[in-house]
């Protein structure tokens, strides 16, 4: 093996001294906040080139749109115009709870892939890689938001109330969307390869946003189902999103839909990051 | 700068102390009680099966794992308490830390050096030069789901490069990769160790790629360091030479066998013609010679040797050294690994018997990997 001393002549390994790094042994918040947005454009610019992505989040909440409006408005509500004020609000809250799927979908993917530990040997913040995936799905679910609200403007839907309560109609969705979103999390760190959290999402979210006040009204069902109807934060969320955008009761399932949502974040987020330490 | 450096060699810190290091999960303790001291600018070489310990090692060594028990120093800094500081000198490539398949081979960079502080200008400037050196910039604007094999792992390597560390962790480089890629990999890490200044820990199956790289090599089994040293120190502590014999006609081979057993006292391993044998006594080469000569056998190749990291790791483990000898790609297997008298037991059986992987294959008798 005369090779191996060919292999690194003695006098080209330069032994430099060992530097001392410079800079803190914490990062910065203003540094956070950076390492976040970073992250997001990465989720975000990933959509550039992968066209199909965008077409899921975007003509997916229009198809159930049209469906639901054209093929069962008319008998569930009599007429089609009537139905999609009724349903647009809900199918908003449905949209954006499927999409959190995506949530646990691409840490999953991350972490299958290895992207994620590389992104952990960096000098970055530890919850940056998490944020940075939130905050750009955060952005796809306004985006679909608007889809879904640009078309329902098209087909006759109008925000009866005020630029200031759509706003906060928005706004309330996204962050129970962000609640809910542990859960996804919790799916993404659990299984075993992305495919795996639609099949497990979609068991759970599926019968969630169905059985709900989303798309008929609750005294049509038997009482049973009422029952449960009426706890699920799904019927909240589609009663103060219907009462922020046309008008009708906001506090009380407002304050419903809060409280839904710490408590998701109270169970699911301590589950996902004991899931997490785990995992890795 | 060959002056200063062998003042400032004495006082450098090294870049690598590890002592007692533990990682258990659940029933399985994947490292049982790991030494490692690495000095700063050498390449040190983590050699063992899969399932050994190798990549636990590294991903405790760069911060990803926390150790259950011992201590680690990188550069000085604490792996556990000083965590932060600890990423700012290394840069990982391996198995498990990848680039995004769905971003450009430029954006994948350009997010890195964002990341790690770089302005817009800056980031892009380095990864043009990154790409530029690692032969992408053909390719820098395309999606790295697009890259061929060879093309990802100088991508995955560049990334780790983009904040110029100090301390690199390769973690299986050329597992997977074809000769001409693997001997690519090569260059570079000689070239980021003689120009740069970088210090390389890199994990390996390959005995070859330890013997071409490492200046010191520590083989882990079980989670456990049982022999280290340099590649020719530990071929010579393992205190044994190889005798390879091959008749020209394979009938005489029976004949071989029966004295080369005679005069060695224990069976040899047959490779297809060549009967090889560990022995201790260089006598035994003369007196093959003679016998076989007076036996009438034409002896195509006869060989004494010191022992290969093959037999060196067979020797220390019990079990030969995973893979080494069953996939083609395997470097122990390939012919350029094995000239002349360097034919090592592994690559015999590879390079003679390919199609007959049967019990006699050292690849047969693989033990199942411990942890996934």
């Amino acid at each position: 093996m005369s090779t191996l001393t060919a292999t690194l002549p003695e006098q080209s390994r330069r032994r430099e001294p060992w530097p001392d790094p410079t800079g803190s042994a914490r990062v910065s918040p203003l540094d956070t906040l950076r390492h976040i947005l970073t992250l997001a454009w990465r989720n975000l610019v990933q959509v550039k080139h992968n066209p199909t992505e965008l077409i899921d989040f975007s003509l997916q909440p229009l198809m159930f749109l049209l469906l639901f409006t054209y093929v069962f408005g008319g008998a569930i509500a009599g007429s089609t115009s009537d139905y999609l004020t009724f349903a647009l609000p809900g199918l908003i809250v449905q949209n954006t709870l499927f999409t959190t799927l995506n949530t646990g979908t691409g840490l999953n993917t991350d972490l299958t892939k290895g992207v994620f530990d590389r992104l952990r040997s960096l000098p970055i913040a530890r919850s940056a890689p998490l944020a940075g995936r939130i905050v750009a799905d955060l952005a796809k679910q306004v985006w679909a938001i608007g889809i879904l609200l640009g078309l329902g403007y098209i087909l006759g839907f109008r925000i009866e109330t005020g630029p200031l309560q759509a706003l906060a109609a928005i706004g309330l969705v996204v962050l129970f969307a962000l609640c809910a979103s542990w859960i996804s999390v919790l799916v993404g760190m659990l299984v075993s390869e992305p495919e795996k959290v639609m099949v497990f999402g979609f068991t759970l979210i599926f019968p969630l946003t169905f059985i709900s006040n989303v798309f008929v009204q609750t005294n049509t069902m038997p009482g049973w189902l009422q029952a449960f109807v009426k706890v699920n934060p799904v019927t909240s969320l589609a009663d103060a999103t219907r009462g922020l955008f046309i008008g009708g009761p906001v506090l009380t399932p407002t304050w419903h839909v809060l409280l839904w949502g710490a408590g998701l974040v109270a169970v699911f987020a301590p589950l996902a990051v004991n899931a997490f330490k785990r995992r890795v | 700068m060959l002056a200063d450096m062998t003042v400032r060699d004495e006082h450098a810190i090294p870049a690598i102390v590890a002592e007692g290091l533990v990682k258990r999960y659940g029933e399985t303790t994947a490292l049982d009680g790991v030494n490692l001291e690495v000095p700063a600018g050498t390449v040190f070489g983590l050699l063992g099966p899969n399932g050994a310990g190798k990549t636990t090692a590294v991903r405790v060594l760069a911060t990803l794992i926390r150790p259950d028990a011992g201590t680690a120093l990188i550069g000085g800094y604490d792996v556990r308490r000083d965590s932060h500081r600890v990423r700012r000198l290394i840069g990982l490539t391996g198995q498990y830390a990848s680039v995004d398949e769905m971003l450009t081979g430029a954006e994948n960079l350009l997010m890195i050096g964002r990341l790690l502080g770089q302005s817009r200008s800056e980031a892009k400037a380095r990864a043009r030069e990154l790409l530029a050196e690692f032969r992408l910039d053909d390719a820098a604007d395309r999606p790295a789901k697009t890259y061929s094999g060879g093309m990802r792992r100088r991508l995955d390597l560049a990334a780790s490069l983009v904040g110029r560390p100090r301390l690199l962790f390769l973690d299986e480089p050329t597992t997977g990769l074809d000769p001409r890629s693997r001997n690519e990999m090569w260059e570079v890490v000689r070239t980021l160790v003689g120009e740069h200044g970088v210090t390389v820990l890199l994990t390996t199956q390959y005995l070859e790629e330890a013997d071409q790289l490492a200046d010191d090599i520590a083989v882990v089994d079980h989670g456990r360091i049982i022999a280290q040293g340099s590649p020719d120190e530990l071929k010579r502590d393992t205190g044994t030479q190889t005798l390879a014999v091959r008749p020209v006609a394979g009938s005489d081979l029976p004949l071989v066998i029966s004295t080369v057993t005679d005069i060695v006292g224990a069976s040899p391993d047959i490779a297809g013609t060549l009967v090889s044998a560990q022995v201790t006594d260089p006598a035994v080469l003369p007196a093959v010679v003679r016998r076989l000569d007076d036996a009438g056998v034409t002896v195509g190749e006869i060989t004494l040797r010191s022992s290969s990291l093959d037999e060196v790791f067979l020797s220390l483990t019990g079990h030969p050294a995973e893979e080494s000898a069953a996939g083609p790609r395997a470097p122990g297997a390939t012919p350029s690994g094995s000239g002349g008298t360097t034919v090592s037991a592994s690559a015999a059986a590879g390079g003679h018997d390919d199609d007959d992987h049967d019990d006699d294959d050292p690849a047969a008798r693989i033990p199942a990997a411990t942890r996934s």
